[in-house]
């Protein structure tokens, strides 16, 4: 039998089974996961975090396998995090993309951990991220997080990345306009794949199109592959490094780091304050705030006031 | 938010006949699972999957024989990487008499075509094991 207690240094000591069983704490937000998370902190911040996002079918699975093969022969040990949404009426989800990675499997310097989103248990935004830092202090060179880029919160997650790849395919007129739809902004490399099909070339015209009225200097480049074969791969991963060695030299990508850290945080403070006000509250209070709404003697703001009162009262009598 | 069950289900890379494991993929999520669906080679790639992924359950299909050797590899690799708390079980076409060896071997169950997939759902939710959380 193995014993958690020492699972945060087993995990510094990059054992991968330490690290799987600390993910599925994180998950389940199980007690523990929190003050481990803490201490792993200050031992991450080295890896390279690379998002991978696009619409589902695209070739996202088939080209992250292909971009680890190809850090692997660079010597690099890569962590890959694949997201698919979970069932929003039952919660359950089918996460399919390790079949496109059957070649990473027993390599003992590839991690690969499907998640499912939990998005509408509002596990998402902190799970993922959380996950990433585990990889990352397991000492994993490289993090790989493949996410379908359809809703509002994989896309954040894809946002958190040190570089984003933005993953879309030949009529894909959907691929094109959901890119639109402000995801285009995020994307630091884009991809078309499915290169051997009809339409590559319009779709990737398309894009510089779009990318040039975004005035982004440099402007990022669309590559083409057909990540089914291979081929292209070895430039989207040199297109990557080049990316991270720019904005490292520049100062850039510590600055994004440090943005992402903050909005988490203050991501947590809202949703803390959220829960602790909530809790707080007597029955008796709530039904009092919700009939002041009710009979339009306060607004919806002077209610928050009185209730974030009561948590500042809670607070100074312990 | 809560402890989800999480199941790899996985069948031979060769095995043409996936429509009974996509169903049961499609039943276990509808049931509130967290499926894993890959496909394999060999045992080994069904043990080092199941603890990356830190499975509570791990379902091995097969429609086209040649599945004892596979279960006897994977118990015995579960049991030399000391995993005791993951519950393995069968699925697809495998004879009552395999099925009999199999439940020697640890393998406490075997749903094949007649099987209901509910039956299926039942049986995890009663026989997942307890997994040391904290
Ligand atoms: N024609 C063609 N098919 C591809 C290419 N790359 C991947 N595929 C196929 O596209 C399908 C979806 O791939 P997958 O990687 O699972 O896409 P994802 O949903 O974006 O992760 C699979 O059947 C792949 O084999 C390509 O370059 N050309
Ligand atoms: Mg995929």
């Amino acid at each position: 039998m193995t014993e958690d207690d020492d699972l945060v240094s087993r995990v510094l000591a990059r054992d991968q089974r330490a690290g799987a069983r600390m993910i599925t704490l994180i998950e389940n937000d199980a007690p523990g996961a929190a003050s481990r998370l803490a201490e792993l902190f200050p031992h991450t911040g080295r890896a390279a975090v690379i998002g991978v996002t696009g619409p589902p079918g695209a070739g996202k699975s088939t080209l992250v396998e292909g971009m680890v093969r190809a850090w692997r022969d660079r010597g690099r040990t890569v962590g890959v995090l694949a997201v698919d949404p979970s069932s929003p009426f039952t919660g359950g989800a089918i996460l399919g993309d390790r079949i496109r990675m059957a070649s990473l499997t027993g390599d003992p310097g590839v991690y690969v951990r499907s998640m499912a989103s939990r998005a509408h248990l509002g596990g998402l935004a902190e799970a993922t991220p959380a996950a990433v830092r585990v990889l990352d202090a397991m000492g994993m060179d490289v993090i790989v997080v493949e996410t379908v880029g359809v809703g509002q919160s994989e896309i954040a997650i894809a946002g958190t990345a040190d570089c984003t790849v933005l993953v879309t395919m030949p009529g894909a007129g959907d691929g094109i306009q959901a890119m639109k739809a402000g995801v285009l902004e995020i994307g630091d490399v884009f991809v078309v794949n499915k290169a051997d099909r009809e339409g590559a070339l319009r779709t990737r015209r398309e894009l510089n199109a779009m990318l040039r009225m975004q005035d982004r200097t440099p402007r990022p480049v669309v590559l083409l592959t057909k990540a089914d074969m291979g081929d292209g791969v070895e430039q989207v991963v040199r297109q990557v490094e080049e990316f991270l060695d720019t904005r490292r030299g520049s100062g850039q990508l510590q600055k994004r780091r440090l943005r992402h850290l903050e909005r988490e945080a203050l991501e947590l403070i809202g949703a803390q304050a959220r829960r602790r006000t909530l809790a707080t509250l007597d029955q008796a209070t709530i039904d009092e705030l919700s009939e002041a709404l009710w009979e339009r003697r306060q607004d919806p703001a002077t209610v928050a006031a009185r209730a974030l009162a009561a948590l500042q009262w809670a607070d100074n009598d312990c | 938010m809560a402890n989800r069950i999480k199941v790899l289900l996985t069948k031979p890379t060769h095995d043409a006949h996936d429509r009974g494991a996509r169903y049961l993929a499609r039943k276990f999520r509808d049931a509130g699972f967290e499926v894993v669906f890959t496909n394999f080679l060999v045992a080994e790639e069904i043990i080092a999957t199941a603890l990356q992924e830190d499975v509570d359950v791990i379902g091995v299909s097969s429609s086209a024989g040649g599945h004892m050797p596979v279960f006897e590899e994977l118990m015995s690799g579960l049991a030399a990487a000391s995993v005791d708390d993951v519950l393995v079980i069968g699925g697809g076409i495998i004879p009552d008499v395999d099925a009999r060896v199999l439940a020697g071997l640890g393998v406490p169950a075997v749903f094949g075509p007649g099987a209901s997939a509910e039956s299926a759902v039942e049986f995890i939710k009663e026989h997942v094991r307890q997994r040391s959380a904290v």
